[in-house]
């Protein structure tokens, strides 16, 4: 995983496949920099992700209320077809919004 | 239909087999020639019912999960099977959102996305016996290639 920042947003960039098995080592990543005072969003961007089952929904669910604690904002960029599909059943479009880019997302925050 | 061809896979309930169950999945499929979409769709169900297998089944603790897959000209069937802790409620278990481990932040969508990836999906399962999971996917563009063709 590629960590970056932009501010005070976290820009966390998955790499690779994103099931039951990798799902451990992105959540404590990400929650390591949440500890972070500087850190308040959190960005995942998916453009090098090449697998995700609902594994995935966990993960960006679980980071979500993490982040809802500290008054900041989440956001997916870059999310495949397939992957879009299992975010629509899952409900959590509703919650989180998802863009095309990085700097999109960021102007959003 | 006859299939045409069958395997089967015997493998430890760790969750670095997950890869390894659906690219091998996706692989055996791949002889028929489906679209990328539809070895995508296959390879996410595999994922689902070979995660649940090691989560559920066997709870994190040692096992062996089992998968066949019984290939047609136009569609695969894909058993999952563990010997494990076995489902008490399976219309429960299939609901969206339902999880017995949301400690665990599981999504509780395993058998949704089965269901919406594959055209049908049935559990069998027995209270300290098991759970075997049955799959069966229809590759709608190899029956649009014979149509064509005729």
């Amino acid at each position: 995983m590629k960590i970056s920042y932009k501010g005070s947003t976290l820009i966390a960039g998955v790499i690779g496949e994103l099931d039951h098995h990798s799902a451990e080592y992105i959540r404590e990543k990400v929650d390591c920099e949440l500890i972070k005072a500087t850190t308040k969003n959190v960005i995942f961007d998916f453009s090098k992700v090449t697998f995700m089952d609902s594994s995935g929904i966990g993960v960006i669910m679980g980071r979500f209320k993490n982040v809802k604690k500290l008054n900041g904002k989440l956001s997916v960029t870059n999310v495949s077809e397939q992957m879009m599909r299992i975010f629509e059943m899952s409900g959590l479009l509703k919650v989180i919004p998802t863009y095309d880019s990085i700097d999109v997302a960021i102007k959003k925050m | 239909m006859q299939p045409i061809n069958q395997m089967k896979l015997e493998f430890s309930s760790k969750s670095s087999n997950e890869g390894f169950a659906r690219v091998v999945a996706a692989a055996f499929v791949s002889q028929v020639d489906p679209t990328i979409e539809e070895m995508a769709d296959v390879k996410t169900a595999v994922s689902e019912a070979v995660t649940n297998a090691i989560i559920h089944g066997y709870e994190n603790l040692g096992g062996l999960v089992k998968m066949e897959c019984v290939l047609y000209r136009d569609g695969v069937e894909i058993f999952v099977e563990d010997e494990g802790e076995g489902i008490s409620d399976i219309n429960l278990a299939r609901q969206p959102m339902y999880t017995s481990k949301p400690d665990m932040e599981r999504s509780g969508m395993g058998f949704t996305v089965m269901e919406s990836f594959m055209d049908n999906v049935e559990v069998v399962s027995e209270i300290g016996k098991g759970t075997k999971v049955s799959m069966y996917k229809k590759f709608k563009s190899i029956k649009k290639q014979v149509l064509g063709d005729s």
